[in-house]
């Protein structure tokens, strides 16, 4: 029991919602369609003229980043849920906080991941130049996790509630504003050639703060949703 | 010191007590407000720059920060409903949304009208005027969640939760508004904060200020007990209140 | 206790020992599954508290929790995973009690071939075999259990009451919802009628 208790717990439950994740896997491309789709909507609304599009791209990018990212929340915890293994997990000896961050980082590797991944070329369709490309991966690198672990807070607090996916839009969205704006401004910055240390350390420390406090909200948000 | 608020805490006490507070606050707000819109309708000097126009500020400055106020008031309130299990806290933080809310909107609507003769436009995506409409969406949310969650001591605590992350947040959201802004100034300068601080701009504003607060606490002690009486509609004291009332 | 504002029990009381199960009656709605969720520490009470060895539960809540196995009206398992799979992920980081999930299934009656179908596929009787199994697999000395013998043909029925009994016997504590009358050591069982209100 002890320490390797825990870890033993954790390593099964990442195990196990890698595993759920597999087995679903057809369903696992669908965030990525829709950003792929949502990219592609901006060039069709606006003019695709290559210096426009280059100006726009950082912002279309993330936001659209953004949207899929809180369309793939819905999964986090509602089919434990409604299945009964979240109470069963609340009741284990362990901190919940843990589970929750093994939790979130399973879906950020299952649904964050590839969108980091699908990114660069996204990015190209968009005519971002490779410096932009490359700070575009480093702010999603930074920034998919932490709009999983705020997105979880959300999903805790809405997952009793039975339409709660437009409420819980409601709930996120202004949240991830920063991250937005940092993420955006910084590739802005790279294409004009500016400094983007800055905004990645802005980026870097808003992951610190939400791994440290995120999980701890979740966990008792869920407790409450349990309840 | 800590009897009184925990006899605060009694629902019965509450109901008695918070009608008075809320009469004299009523009075203060009014007492306040008359000598501070008349310095800042007419006796504080019109800005050299922005002429007679920047009198809306001595309306949109203390709005925003009621804004601000009334949720960290909201916050608190609710952190303090659900650790101690308080009930009158929790419908002082339920009260304190909707009045939040409107300030926030207060501040908005006359954010803009103070833009509309200066830069010709009714919107202008300054820092400020950002951060309160991300604030107003702080508040939209915090106020939809608490009406989606149908039994009441749930929703106390998870709105709780939801205020105290918002709570947190505020700063971040503040200080990546003010950087976006930097970033994306044009050549004209955006200025809708306070221009320099004089004793004659200084006084109306802070009048304002109190008197909105005033107002403000007048408010929320009204709507928490309306929240009282239908919580404790099945208790003692309520029931022989409304048999003395039909008496 | 309440639920939206309208009060489902109030000044409740009662004492549960070693080697004895609490049966829980009362008709649908009476607040059963209520009380067997305020017990486990998922619901907050109202008023009141709940104590395991003498201790609030807040206090004690990691061991106390260490020492429970609960289950509920849902089965508490993942569809897409075969049963053993989900009697394992069970028993990770927790005292095992050494029998292996192919055994509890056994035990419990689930058939052999089932042990590698998804559990999305099974009947609601082969779930809550499966559900049941979980018992096995801890050392768990408190058994909370909601309506364990529905979905459950007779023979299912007397594998469980089988298991209690033995659970019983071993100093173990249970404390059960159903409907249905249980073949157990009558000395062995209290009954609490949870009535409107009461």
């Amino acid at each position: 029991m002890g320490n390797s208790g825990l870890a033993g717990m954790l390593t099964a439950t990442l195990r196990r919602d890698l595993l759920l994740a597999y087995r679903h896997r057809t369903q696992l491309a669908n965030p990525l369609v829709f950003f792929t789709i949502v990219v592609t909507l901006f060039p069709l609304a606006l003019n695709p003229e290559p210096q426009l599009l280059g100006t726009i791209a950082p912002g279309v990018v993330w936001v659209a980043a953004l949207l899929a990212a809180m369309l793939s929340l819905e999964e986090m915890f509602r089919s434990d849920f409604d299945d009964g293994t979240l109470e069963q997990v609340a009741l284990s000896p362990y901190p919940l906080s843990l589970v929750v961050l093994a939790k979130v980082a399973a879906h950020w590797l299952v649904s964050g991941l590839p969108l980091l991944l699908l990114a660069p070329l996204l990015g190209v369709l968009l005519r971002l130049d490779t410096v932009a490309l490359g700070t575009l991966v480093a702010t999603l690198l930074l920034g998919t996790p932490v709009l999983s672990l705020i997105g979880a807070i959300g999903v805790a607090l809405t997952v009793g509630l039975r339409r709660g996916g437009v409420l819980l839009s409601l709930l996120v969205l202004p949240l991830y504003i920063p991250v937005l704006i940092f993420a955006a401004g910084a590739v802005s910055n790279a294409q004009a050639g500016l400094e983007v240390t800055g905004q990645l350390a802005l980026l870097g420390s808003i992951l610190a703060l939400s791994v440290a406090l995120a999980p701890l909200a979740a966990a008792a948000a869920l407790r409450i949703s349990l309840s | 010191m800590w009897t009184w608020i925990h006899r605060l805490a009694s629902p019965k006490t509450f109901y008695g007590y918070s009608a008075r507070a809320a009469r004299w606050l009523w009075v203060v707000a009014l007492l306040l407000a008359l000598p501070g819109l008349y310095m800042a309708l007419f006796w504080s000097p019109p800005d050299y720059q922005q002429g007679e126009s920047v009198r809306i500020m001595y309306i949109h400055v203390p709005a925003a920060w009621l804004s601000m106020f009334a949720y960290v008031m909201m916050a608190g309130a609710a952190t303090t409903g659900m650790v101690w299990r308080i009930k009158v806290s929790t419908a002082v933080a339920n009260a304190c949304a909707p009045v939040g809310a409107w300030f926030t909107v207060l501040a908005l609507a006359t954010g803009s009208l103070w833009g509309k003769p200066m830069w010709g436009a009714w919107w202008v995506w300054d820092a400020r005027l950002t951060s309160e409409l991300i604030l107003l969406f702080l508040y939209l949310g915090y106020i939809a969640l608490a009406n989606a969650i149908e039994d009441r001591d749930t929703a106390a605590r998870a709105t709780a939760i939801l205020a105290l992350v918002g709570l947190v947040n505020i700063p971040i959201i503040h200080y990546s508004v003010e950087w976006w802004n930097t970033l994306h100034q044009g050549p004209t300068v955006t200025k809708l904060d306070k221009p320099s601080i004089h004793l004659s701009m200084l006084s109306p504003l802070l009048l304002m200020a109190l008197s909105f607060t005033a107002y403000f606490g007048a408010v929320v002690l009204r709507r928490a007990r309306c929240e009282v009486l239908e919580r404790e509609r099945r208790s003692g004291w309520v029931r022989e209140l409304v048999e003395g009332q039909d008496g | 206790m309440e639920r939206l504002d309208e009060p489902l029990f109030s000044d409740l009381s009662f004492v549960v020992d070693a080697g004895r199960a609490l049966r829980l009656s009362g008709r649908n709605g009476a607040g059963k599954t209520t009380l067997l969720r305020i017990l486990c520490g998922l619901t907050p009470p109202t008023a009141g508290d709940v104590r395991w060895c003498g201790e609030a539960l807040q206090r004690c809540y990691p061991d106390f929790v260490a020492d429970l196995c609960y289950v509920g009206h849902v089965p508490g398992l993942k569809g897409d995973l075969n049963p053993v799979e989900n009697l394992l992920f069970h028993t990770a980081g927790r005292a095992a009690s050494g029998v292996s999930p192919e055994a509890a299934l056994a035990r419990v009656g689930l058939p052999p071939e089932c042990e590698e179908t998804p559990c999305r596929r099974l009947s609601a009787g082969q779930q809550r075999r499966v559900a049941l199994a979980r018992l096995l697999l801890t050392r768990a000395r408190l058994w909370i259990l909601d309506e364990p013998f529905t979905a459950l043909d007779p023979e299912g029925r007397g594998r469980v009451e089988a298991l209690l009994g033995e659970h019983l016997r071993g100093g173990g504590l249970a404390v059960v919802t159903t409907h249905h009358h249980m073949e157990l050591e009558s000395d062995r069982v209290v009954v609490l009628e949870l009535d409107d209100g009461q």
